[in-house]
């Protein structure tokens, strides 16, 4: 028994928090586990996985893996598997993850087990389903397991190990017809996916005018990113890809403020996994009150302004 | 232009109402689905839409779209909500009360695929009842054709397809060649409501039921669930009075 977990790296060239989470939970089955680094800067991102207590570091230096294509990348796992008789496969639960996890279970004739949040042992798992209403424990049949990793459910592997083999492996011959065109990122560094800190406005706000000018500055201070509720979204108070929740975003940030946001269903399934939540609102029977560990009950135009300046 | 019609498949899924809260079984087997309302899947709306729209703004283009759900005979409903926006056409896969997972309900859609001689297939990102966001990967790698997840934006150019993907650090663009995959994101478009002389006339447009077995499939699930439960409740914490108290409160928890 033998793991194979994916590496992603982000654009300065480091591999990525979730990927360090996705070790952390390949470690846990108890198997020796291989990290797998391709594009054309594998190179230099191998000796950092080569640190993180796997057992082996394999790499497919190619440009054509640059931007994880899924038509690329799943031959190349779906290759290293069979050749190598894996019999785990693992990648973080991220936009390339549940991109490239499906396809190489198409052709493995595999069922994925998406966004696991605990190992119970080599084949059983618990993940969220209903948006995290429910917990579902699943044992799977399957001879290969592929399974995703919830990020935020596991800590990510320290890089500070000594240092294991690197080994290449050779690329795969495929028939891709996709090609990448552009990438648009967010510029300030602040994604509401992966920052440490989220300040999010809801309803309370009342109009879009008072969303900026209370968050904006809030979230400067904090060196946070911005999300909204969905009635925020609604009302037109802010874009649509701020939106946590079922339906938007689900997030679990170190620290989240919601400014005059009441807590509705959807929204809560998209945040209560935020280690501190703070909740901010003029409604003393807010449901976000139930979940939250800090309440404060007030007028955002004077609470919101004055945290700001005092912090 | 090219004159590569485009025969659309959009599959949707019937899932408890995104505005309810899930309540789980006695059993902790599942949810309680009795008394419960239900729904098309959000994003498979947000699919469906996208199709019709492609529809509207070039009306030539686009020869069928085809829609098909997979589930009880009850998701009969949700069919006849899409007959009623705009599909053609309709095909109820009835698999009773069975639960049918990402990789089944793939093979099922590549039979329809190929039967239909669709090129094109739009489907939701996930379904909102077991959010495993996998089928429209699995149906792409079944079918050895290009997938384009998450889609913020569809731009067709003949046989060309350029779509702008959300991705975990912001949006990127890839393109591809007909035949190809697409699934939808939140953003992508907002669902019309059908009106009511609609919903009338989709009593009209053919919906067709099969059983697995007449695509030649028989449905053989991977996964046992052992147990469904609540994930451990968040228990209040403190309310304090002032700002002053509540930026102690977050040093004390080390929070900033």
């Amino acid at each position: 028994l033998n793991t194979l977990v994916f590496i992603e790296s982000n654009a300065s060239g480091a591999t990525t928090p979730a990927s360090l989470s996705a070790i952390t939970a390949a470690t846990q089955l108890g198997k020796p586990v291989t990290a797998l680094v391709v594009g054309s800067n594998a190179d230099s991102i191998a000796p950092q996985a080569s640190k993180a207590g796997v057992s082996k570091v394999l790499v497919a230096k190619d440009a054509k893996y640059d931007h994880y294509l899924a038509e690329e990348v799943a031959p190349l796992v779906e290759n290293i598997i069979k050749e190598s008789g894996y019999t785990h496969f693992i990648t973080p639960a991220s936009s390339v993850g549940k991109s490239v996890l499906p396809r190489v279970a198409a052709s493995l004739d595999v069922q994925p087990i998406s966004d696991i949040v605990k190992i119970v042992n080599e084949n059983t798992f618990v993940r969220p389903i209903y948006a995290g209403n429910a917990l579902a424990t699943v044992k799977s049949k399957d001879s290969i397991i592929l399974a995703s990793v919830r990020a935020s459910a596991f800590a990510p592997v320290a890089t500070s190990g000594s240092a294991a083999p690197i080994e290449e492996v050779s690329t795969v011959d495929t028939d891709n017809r996709t090609e990448f065109v552009s990438e648009e990122l967010v510029s300030d560094g602040f994604d509401l996916s992966s920052s440490k800190i989220v300040v999010a406005g809801g309803r309370g706000l009342k109009n879009k005018a008072t969303f900026d000018e209370l968050m904006n500055p809030l979230a400067s201070k904090l060196k946070a990113a911005i999300g909204a509720s969905r009635a925020a979204v609604d009302s037109g108070f802010c874009d649509n890809s701020l939106q946590i929740g079922q339906t938007g975003k689900i997030i679990a940030p170190e620290l989240y403020i919601g400014v005059g946001i009441s807590g509705a269903i959807q929204h809560l399934a998209g945040m209560k996994d935020s280690k501190t939540i703070v909740a901010i609102n003029k409604d003393p029977d807010a449901p976000i009150f139930n979940v939250a560990d800090i309440g404060l009950v007030g007028d955002l135009n004077e609470v919101i302004p004055e945290l700001t300046k005092k912090l | 232009m090219s004159s590569t019609k485009l025969r659309i498949l959009v599959p949707v899924k019937r899932v408890i109402d995104f505005a309810i809260k899930p309540r789980i079984n006695k059993a902790q087997t599942g949810v309680e689905t009795k008394g419960v309302k239900f729904s098309i899947n959000p994003f498979c709306d947000i699919a469906l839409e996208e199709s019709v729209r492609i529809k509207e703004n070039s009306k030539d283009l686009v020869e069928k779209i085809h829609a098909v759900s997979i589930g009880p005979s009850k998701a009969k409903d949700v069919l006849r909500t899409a007959l009623a926006k705009g599909a053609d056409t309709s095909t109820l896969v009835d698999v009773g009360e069975q639960e049918v997972e990402p990789l089944q309900v793939a093979k099922m859609l590549k039979k329809l695929v190929e039967r239909e001689n669709s090129n094109l297939v739009i489907l939701g990102k996930q379904a909102i009842d077991d959010d495993s966001n996998q089928t429209g990967q699995i149906l792409a790698g079944l079918l050895k054709w290009p997938q384009a997840t998450n889609a913020f934006k569809v731009e067709l150019d003949g046989e060309s397809v350029a779509v702008t993907r959300e991705v975990d650090e912001g949006v990127e663009t890839v393109k591809a060649k007909l035949p190809l995959i697409i699934t939808t994101d939140l953003r992508l478009n907002e669902p019309r409501y059908a009106s009511l002389q609609n919903i009338m006339k989709a009593k009209k447009k053919p919906l067709e039921t099969l059983k697995a077995a007449d695509l030649g499939i028989e449905i053989e699930n991977r996964l046992e669930t052992l147990k469904v439960e609540e994930p451990p409740a968040r228990s209040a914490g403190v309310k304090v009075e002032t700002v002053d108290e509540l930026i102690s409160k977050l040093k004390e928890l080390k929070a900033i």
